[in-house]
């Protein structure tokens, strides 16, 4: 769609941009602050440049975080992603199925993330969960407060459970904009399966997919409380991701040079990878003609 | 065809035709909502059938959980709190996002490609790089503590996640309508309220449900923001670990009372929900 030059539509954004700024603009302003002065108390700062970044830098700390964040949401995106699509592919195409997988699937995304820790705490307990239990019945040594490789398939598990319907979903929703005819094409031409999703759904629904890998990389760099009240980053440090270990040292020591430092590389990294994302994204919009 | 001839009989008892389709999506259904089930099952127990014995369903019934948690203040003024800045942080996204999204459906102006991948950068934002500056902001200006610095917190992500979804409907919309309004002699104002907000009404029922979505569901900053008065029910939860241990039935009840309102909203919005996927646009 061509649209109108207008300037005047600036007044239209001046609402969001005011709300953004204030809620947005001003905290991360702090943000910066903190991140090039140093304090002794009682609110007395001084410049101190680049040294939170140089220290931070240095860190083992930040680096074995950012190593296992980095780790995590590639195992994420590997079997979510491919999960997804398969899901999607299996999904009833219409009637009262397709609504009841509909919202079934729905269900786990609009559980509170805490909660959402809580039924797995419950479901992985070797003393009082199905999981746990029945596994500890088999005979199979599972401890996930203990055991490092238990407490990363635990967490890893549960973002599956959680997230994969999203992928699910958004997949499903590009194949439903499929016209029939494609698939009749398809049959004439006597098309085995896979040729049909390698070249008619795949290219179809890669712009959906996009989006997809793109929450998802960002949400799962982000995790937080779901493995914060499952493991609470143990056992030892196995599970501490990058947003648990900012929060501990933010407001749990209360670090705020380093940890203001840190939140602006964390930041940047995310921002770095999903302008890169957003490129290849209204690059493939245009492509496709929009 | 060939088992047309090969076991006509078994046709006669209008079983299910069961293909490869089913299966995975049984499995995975399965797989969704085992750990719910569970979650239902300890809500329903005492805590000595939990701890003392393993059952797959509860032995004596009990709904002592649920009571505990609607007769007792301190827990469901946590529903009404959540409740309360959920609904405002929707009210403030839509209101701001709706006139912003218009303008970048229907106009091109200086920077308004950078304008909306900035937006968009908000949305990536990690909650915890905010947690600290929020909580000094929103105690500095005396609003820690209070429904409304938690709804505009969640407004760092949920507004460039509406304007996001809204425009994406708004450029459905025919830019003839626009038109015709302006030369029948409807100002800007009223042609927005009257005519073009009845066009995108189910854009802005998907937005809500979404809006509603990731406010009901973030932690991070609701706890840090709030303290008593405005403490939001997923945080309340942390309070059953007490004296003799973790209070395992009164906290699975908890979670289950937190999923009610979720389920409820996609109940209302199950036909939408993958024309709101469908766009793309989470």
């Amino acid at each position: 769609m061509n649209k109108t030059v207008n300037q005047k539509a600036w007044f239209l954004i001046l609402p969001v941009l005011v709300l953004v700024a204030f809620s947005a603009v001003i905290p991360l302003m702090t943000v910066v602050n903190y991140s090039v002065q140093d304090t002794f108390g009682n609110n007395q700062f001084f410049w101190a440049g680049l040294e939170w970044f140089e220290e931070m830098l240095a860190s083992e700390r930040m680096w074995d975080a950012l190593g296992r964040q980095i780790v995590f949401s590639l195992i994420i995106l590997a079997i979510e992603i491919p999960l997804g699509i398969f899901v999607a592919l299996n999904m009833p195409k219409k009637g009262f199925w397709a609504s009841l997988c509909l919202v079934l699937m729905s269900l786990p995304l609009l559980i509170p993330w805490n909660v959402v820790g809580t039924i797995w705490q419950i479901f992985g307990r070797v003393d009082i969960g199905l999981l746990g239990h029945t596994l500890a019945a088999l005979g199979i040594d599972y401890n996930y407060t203990q055991d490092s490789t238990a407490a990363w398939i635990t967490v890893i598990v549960m973002d599956v459970w959680h997230w994969t319907s999203l992928v699910a979903l958004l997949a499903y929703a590009g194949l439903q904009s499929i016209p029939d005819a494609y698939y009749q094409a398809a049959k004439i031409d006597q098309a085995s399966r896979w040729k049909v999703f390698r070249f008619i759904e795949l290219p179809k629904i890669m712009g959906v997919l996009m989006i997809a890998i793109l929450l998802r990389f960002m949400d799962s760099f982000m995790i937080y409380t779901e493995p914060f009240v499952v493991t609470g980053g143990g056992p030892g440090n196995a599970t501490t991701f990058l947003s648990i270990d900012l929060v501990k040292m933010a407001l749990g020591q209360f670090d705020l040079g380093p940890a203001a430092a840190f939140s602006i590389m964390y930041y940047l990294v995310i921002l770095l990878v999903s302008y890169v994302f957003y490129t290849v994204m209204t690059n493939l919009d245009k492509r496709d003609g929009h | 065809m060939s088992d047309l001839t090969q076991s006509p009989p078994k046709r006669g008892f209008g079983l299910p035709s069961v293909n490869g389709s089913a299966i995975v999506m049984g499995l995975y259904l399965l797989f969704l909502l085992l750990p719910i089930y569970w979650l239902v099952m300890m809500s329903l127990k005492t805590n000595t059938e939990i701890l003392n014995s393993f059952t797959l369903w509860p032995q004596n019934l009990t709904f002592d959980n649920y009571l505990t948690i609607l007769t007792d203040a301190s827990w469901y003024t946590g529903y009404l709190n959540s409740m309360a800045y959920v609904v405002m942080n929707m009210v403030i996204s839509l209101a701001v996002a709706l006139p912003a999204a218009y303008a970048f459906s229907r106009y091109s102006f200086m920077g308004d490609k950078h304008l909306f991948f900035w937006l968009l950068t908000n949305r990536m934002a990690p909650p915890a790089v905010f947690a600290l500056p929020f909580f000094q902001l929103y105690s500095s200006v005396g609003l820690f503590d209070t429904h409304i610095a938690v709804a505009l917190a969640h407004c760092l992500f949920n507004v460039p996640l509406a304007v996001w979804i809204l425009e994406g409907f708004m450029r459905g919309v025919p830019k003839e309508i626009d038109e015709t309004a302006y030369i029948d002699g409807y100002s800007f104002p009223r042609f927005f309220i009257k005519i073009f907000t009845p066009l995108v009404a189910s854009g802005i029922g998907v937005t809500a449900f979404f809006l509603f979505m990731f406010s009901w569901v973030e932690l991070l900053l609701s706890r840090t923001l709030t303290s008593v008065d405005a403490k939001p029910i997923a945080a309340t939860m942390t309070r059953t670990v007490g004296a003799s241990g973790i209070d395992w039935g009164v906290l699975a009840a908890a979670g289950v009372l937190t999923i009610v309102p979720g389920a409820l909203v996609i109940y209302f919005v199950r036909n939408y929900i993958a024309k709101g996927f469908a766009l793309g646009r989470v």
